[in-house]
């Protein structure tokens, strides 16, 4: 449980953000505890791009003068925050953890940016990632990997691996990530923090650099489901300057937290592709369980589309990677290779700027875009996806919410996929179809698996049902805390 | 330039195919990639990997199955025509490798005669 003596940066972003606001603890005493965090262990863990001690600084005496003038900061108010590092923020550099955005500094923030600020909320950093966030364990960056927390011969998962190591670490009490095919979920799992994909089009996606744009969706990491209730809230809601951005309010989600799960059915896929580690599904039966344990009812569902999820993601991911990837040729932004005629600036630019999976990726994308080939492989998979929406949707004619594993293994050493890019992808198995259908989705940590480290249990929700999908979550974190109690 | 493919009849085309790296060549110019020799090697047997993985949805009845191009369809989204601020001129050149009289500067495009 939470105390005034626990470090801040131990404790949850709500009661950090209550003390601040009601002035029983100045927003600048907790960032230096974060900051104290990052100084002890950031050489180890890697999870920073760009730290941002002195901005952040500034905004927490900006945050201090407001309770002291008698003014509400916000809800977040004095809330460290780490930002993935393809996020926009305004003078300051945002890489995308490539050579190809050597130097440039945004001339915008994100609207996440605008609004986390507008909220009291302090950016302590820009976190890393893999490479355009094209990858399942931050190895694929050109600044070298983030190393998990809990263990730093294992990965964090990725791509959004740096914001969920800080968080996992106490680095910061929040983390934004972006998730296109469980970028935001595989991590948090993998680091034993809640991680949240909401709706497509529920978070404003102005000022996220895209990769995919009809999959890439912003949410939180946080070390609790209250906590990515709240920051879901603030970041959620429509932004004019995002076309795809739903017209709706954000979603009220801290309000029904506690309402339970009684009466609630909870869908078993029976038919969900093998490949998960026994420890990990052991950690799902006691998910399942537990749930019951609160009065839900377990209902067995198909979803037999969801096998064929990792297809048809990796065709149109890289077909629409391939496409957004195209600005960068060395002519408004970033790095340029000089040449003589334009041609080969460009080619020799995007040469030298991308690593190798994001060259994979622009590769495969635009082979299954080509002529010829278009109908073979980027027409199927979206035939595939109406596909997986519809058998999510029948689903949901059954069961209220969805449980699955969300990573098929625990936190995996540095190194052990990187010679095979088929075998990384596999690790995106189980949260790629949410993304596919728009569906909203989340993991929640739910005990240890091998060697002791967190499996994280995905909770799934049809289209705009965060609320429920949050409400099942917490029961799995009381779950836990019960549990853990009783040790 | 050397298109092999493009005369491949549709029907004939399925996931499973092999790709050779005369294909990898001709797409890594379409997606402007200057990649060594050494790289379309690599490419080419990484990719043909990944195609034969993928071919599991060759198995799939997909001809009546109308494609899904987004997941939360919202349609003519537009704003009210009011003049808005836009990004600052100078700011957005000073991001670019090489910016000169309030442009972007490159080199030639034309006249190269090649």
């Amino acid at each position: 449980m939470e105390s005034e003596e626990a470090p801040s940066s131990a404790r949850a972003a709500i009661g950090l953000a209550a003390d601040v606001r009601a002035g029983r603890l100045r927003a600048l005493a907790v960032l230096e505890q974060h900051l104290a965090a990052i100084e002890l262990r950031e050489p180890e863990i890697h999870a920073f791009n760009t730290l941002l001690a002195d901005e952040a600084r500034a905004a927490a005496m900006d945050v201090d003068a407001a309770v002291a003038a008698g003014r509400d900061p916000g809800p977040l108010a004095g809330v460290p925050v780490a930002l993935k590092d393809n996020m926009c923020t305004r003078g300051i550099p945002t890489t995308c953890s490539s050579r190809i955005l050597d130097g440039w500094r945004p001339p915008y923030d994100a609207t996440v940016v605008e609004r986390l600020h507008a909220a009291g909320a302090v950016v302590v950093g820009k976190t890393n990632l893999d490479e355009f966030a094209m990858g399942s364990s931050t190895e694929n960056s050109a600044f070298g990997p983030t190393r998990n927390p809990l263990d730093t011969s294992r990965v964090p998962g990725g791509s959004s691996g740096g914001s969920a190591a800080a968080v996992a670490a106490g680095f910061a009490a929040v983390g934004l990530g972006s998730d296109t095919g469980g970028s935001i979920r595989q991590p948090a799992s993998l680091c034993g923090v809640v991680g949240v994909k909401p709706t497509y089009g529920r978070v404003s996606r102005y000022g996220l650099i895209a990769f995919a744009s009809s999959l890439d969706q912003i949410g939180p990491f946080t070390r609790t489901v209250a906590d990515a209730a709240l920051v879901t809230e603030v970041i959620g809601g429509h932004d004019p300057a995002d076309s795809t951005s739903i017209p709706q309010p954000a979603p009220e989600l801290t309000a029904t937290l506690g309402d339970g799960v009684e009466g609630l059915r909870v869908g078993r896929i029976t038919d969900l592709p093998a490949g998960a580690d026994p420890d990990v599904l052991e950690r799902v039966d006691a998910a399942f369980a537990a749930l019951v344990d609160a009065g839900a009812t377990v209902v067995d569902v198909q979803v037999p589309a969801f096998t064929y999820g990792l297809t048809a993601y990796y065709l149109i991911a890289p077909a629409e990677a391939s496409s957004n990837l195209a600005r960068y040729d060395g002519v408004r932004y970033g790095l340029r290779v000089p040449a003589g005629d334009t041609n080969t600036m460009y080619m020799e630019t995007r040469a030298a700027g991308f690593g190798d999976e994001v060259k994979r990726r622009i590769m495969l994308g635009t082979y299954a875009l080509s002529a010829g080939y278009y109908d073979a492989y980027y027409g199927k998979a979206l035939k595939v996806r109406r596909l997986i929406a519809g058998d999510f949707a029948r689903a949901y004619e059954l069961a209220d919410v969805l449980v699955t594993p969300t990573s098929p293994t625990v936190a995996f050493p540095l190194g052990a996929k990187t010679e095979n890019p088929l075998a990384m992808y596999l690790c995106d198995t189980y949260t790629i179809p949410s993304n596919l259908s728009g569906d909203p989705a989340m993991t929640v940590p739910f005990g240890t698996g091998a060697d002791g480290l967190p499996v994280g249990v995905q909770v799934l929700a049809p289209a705009l049902g965060e609320a429920v999908m949050f409400r099942t979550a917490q029961t799995l974190e009381d779950a836990v805390r019960a549990y853990d109690g009783d040790r | 330039m050397r298109q092999p493919h493009r005369s491949a009849p549709l029907a004939s085309v399925g996931v499973s195919d092999r790709i050779s790296t005369a294909d990898v060549e001709h797409v890594a110019r379409l997606a402007r990639l200057a990649l060594t020799p050494e790289e379309i090697e690599r490419t080419t047997a990484q990719l043909a990997d990944m195609l034969e993985h993928f071919a599991d949805i060759d198995e799939l009845a997909l001809d009546d199955v109308v494609p899904m191009t987004q997941a939360f369809p919202l349609t003519n989204v537009l704003r009210d025509d009011v003049v808005q601020p836009g990004l600052d001129h100078d700011e957005v050149l000073a991001a670019a490798p090489d910016a000169v009289d309030g442009r972007f500067r490159v080199p030639p495009i034309v006249g190269l005669d090649r």
